[in-house]
């Protein structure tokens, strides 16, 4: 049975905005589901007493203190960005 | 039909860091564009996000502050979509395991006390700040990564006013914890709502839509009073309401449907991966607690029980803790609260407005305004007089006794003086004597003034009255 339709397929690639081809949703989808069929080996396992993991360390209470440190200089801040002013990046106008 | 409004409120705080919730990056407002971001705040890749410990204390103090429980155990999550104000495509904030929960606070609405729930209190960060241009929108990250408190109250307002209350009031509880500035028009303080309405005495809500861009109290009130009424009217013209979101356009005086995507709320949270849990333990919860202010409230109660002062006083004298603490100030010198509450939310608070300075900016130290009081008393000035001299401290900085000497204001206690100035106007005005005599005994006031007049208004009140009597009697 089919865990994942093409229809999700299009539902995740729309937002991770990425542009599939109809081949393309159609190889993920198969790959996909090919994934989660092998994932779903672990359901054998009784986790009834296993509390969910969300991290492996078992560390807790990393702290800043409340300091300032140095920024980038906005120069080297901007030196990526594929489209900027002086000042600012720049990108399609957004329609609110 | 009569129908209800049922609403709730959500209010995003920007915290009182130096620095930035994930990194070491300046919060300060109003630097140059992009001047204060780092490899953690723009989402580069590789870098490791570290919490910003005073964040998390300010998030659990309001909390406390709220009435909250406060967890033991809680985590931050990842809510994710895309925004050219938002660098990693994801926004660190918290789901499932918020610091604070389930607490509530005191409004007083028409003399009424209401209780307003608070469900939750987390910690998230701030995003960036798009400004839109002709052809192209312009993207400014000092803010993003900026902490920012969301406080989400229950559904338990039942109207615009209360929802103003409340906004007032949770305002003032962050400023006196001193965690947030509460400055709306900077947007240090933002409240969004969410308005349904059902008819009176119906359990189940109604749809439900989101009111954004509400950035001041007195906004709160009108897009609320403007959103119930459009919603009662399609109701009753047997319409349907769209849950969706709006925004407020304060020139215009309503509120807007946003253009929003049809899957823009797929955040598909998970827990964060790059931070670990935050443990809160009694000794730390306690550490906090002993450090909280004496809140609003329980000052405003000490008031009228302490100092024998009205109500209104009170609550206006508490509205922060800067103005509380400067009547108390002034109270230590000089125990007669009335007075001093009649001078401050008189002529100091009417001296602020008018230079739209808050009380922290007032250039007459407590200790001035009592020394001018003393004079008062000591009938060195008359208290009309004083007025003037109050202005002028206000205007220059300069002492009372300083100012009532250049000035020549002294009031006139001389006895020999203010019954030669008498004799003068009785003499110059005996008609009035003489209606005065057959028992007009209004004109009394008459003559006061004539005093008042000669001496600029400098003649001892009491003194007048005794003499003119004497002189007319």
């Amino acid at each position: 049975m089919a865990k994942i339709t093409k229809k999700e397929v299009e539902h995740v690639s729309r937002l991770a905005r990425l542009e599939l081809s109809d081949e393309e949703k159609e190889t993920f989808t198969k790959q996909l589901n090919n994934i989660l069929t092998y994932v779903e080996k672990l359901n054998e396992l009784d986790t009834k007493d296993v509390e969910p993991t969300s991290h492996v360390l078992q560390i807790q209470n990393i702290f800043k203190e409340d300091e300032i440190r140095e920024s980038l200089p906005r120069e080297r801040a901007l030196s990526n960005a594929p489209d900027r002013t002086d000042e600012f990046y720049r990108v399609p106008k957004i329609i609110e | 039909m009569r129908y209800e409004a049922v609403i709730g409120l959500e209010v995003h705080a920007q915290l009182l860091t130096k620095s930035k919730m994930f990194c070491g990056c300046s919060t300060k407002f109003g630097e140059p564009p992009n001047s204060q971001t780092c490899p953690i705040c723009i989402g580069m890749p590789g870098v490791l996000p570290v919490m910003n410990k005073k964040a998390i204390e300010f998030t659990i103090k309001t909390g406390l502050a709220l009435n909250c429980s406060i967890a033991s155990y809680s985590r931050f999550a990842r809510k994710n979509y895309f925004y050219p104000d938002l660098p990693k495509g994801y926004q660190i904030s918290q789901y499932e395991l918020p610091i604070a929960t389930e607490g509530y606070i005191e409004i007083v609405v028409n003399g009424k006390i209401r209780g307003i729930g608070i469900t939750r209190v987390h910690l998230e960060e701030d995003a960036g700040k798009n400004i839109h241009e002709i052809g192209a929108s312009h993207v400014d990250l000092n803010r993003a990564g900026v902490p920012l408190m969301e406080i989400v109250s229950k559904p338990d307002i039942r109207s615009p006013e209360e929802a103003s209350e409340y906004v007032i009031k949770l305002r003032s509880i962050l400023r006196y914890l001193d965690v947030c500035d509460g400055n709306m028009e900077q947007g240090s303080l933002r409240c969004d709502a969410n308005v349904s309405i059902r008819p009176v005495g119906a359990e189940e809500f109604g749809i439900k839509t989101e009111i954004k861009n509400m950035n001041s109290f007195k906004h709160v009130r009108q897009a609320l009073e403007y959103e119930i009424k459009r919603q009662k009217d399609i109701l009753e013209e047997k319409g349907k309401i769209i849950q969706q979101t709006r925004l407020w356009e304060p020139e215009q005086g309503i509120t807007m449907s946003m253009r929003t995507k049809e899957e823009a709320h797929d955040y598909r949270y998970f827990p964060e991966p790059d931070l670990v849990p935050v443990v809160i333990d009694m000794a730390w919860i306690d550490e906090i607690r002993e450090g909280l202010p004496e809140l609003p409230h329980i000052k405003r109660e000490r008031f009228v029980k302490d100092y024998g002062l009205p109500e209104y006083d009170s609550d206006l004298l508490t509205s922060t803790k800067e103005m509380a603490d400067y009547f108390e100030e002034c109270l230590r010198h000089y125990r007669q609260p009335k007075v001093i509450s009649n001078w401050i939310m008189g002529e100091l608070m009417r001296l602020l407005n008018l230079d739209n300075k808050e009380i922290m900016e007032c250039p007459i130290r407590p200790q001035q305004l009592v020394d001018m009081l003393r004079l008062i008393d000591e009938d060195v000035i008359s208290g009309k007089i004083a007025k003037t001299v109050f202005e002028d401290m206000y205007r220059t900085g300069k002492a009372a006794m300083a100012i009532v000497k250049d000035k020549g204001l002294l009031q006139v206690s001389d006895q020999d003086e203010l019954l030669k100035i008498i004799d003068g106007i009785i003499e110059e005005n005996s008609n009035q004597v003489t209606e005065y005599k057959a028992g007009k005994e209004k004109l009394f006031g008459f003559f006061v003034g004539q005093v008042m007049k000669a001496t600029h208004g400098k003649a001892n009140p009491a003194m007048v009255n005794e003499l003119l009597k004497k002189r007319l009697g």
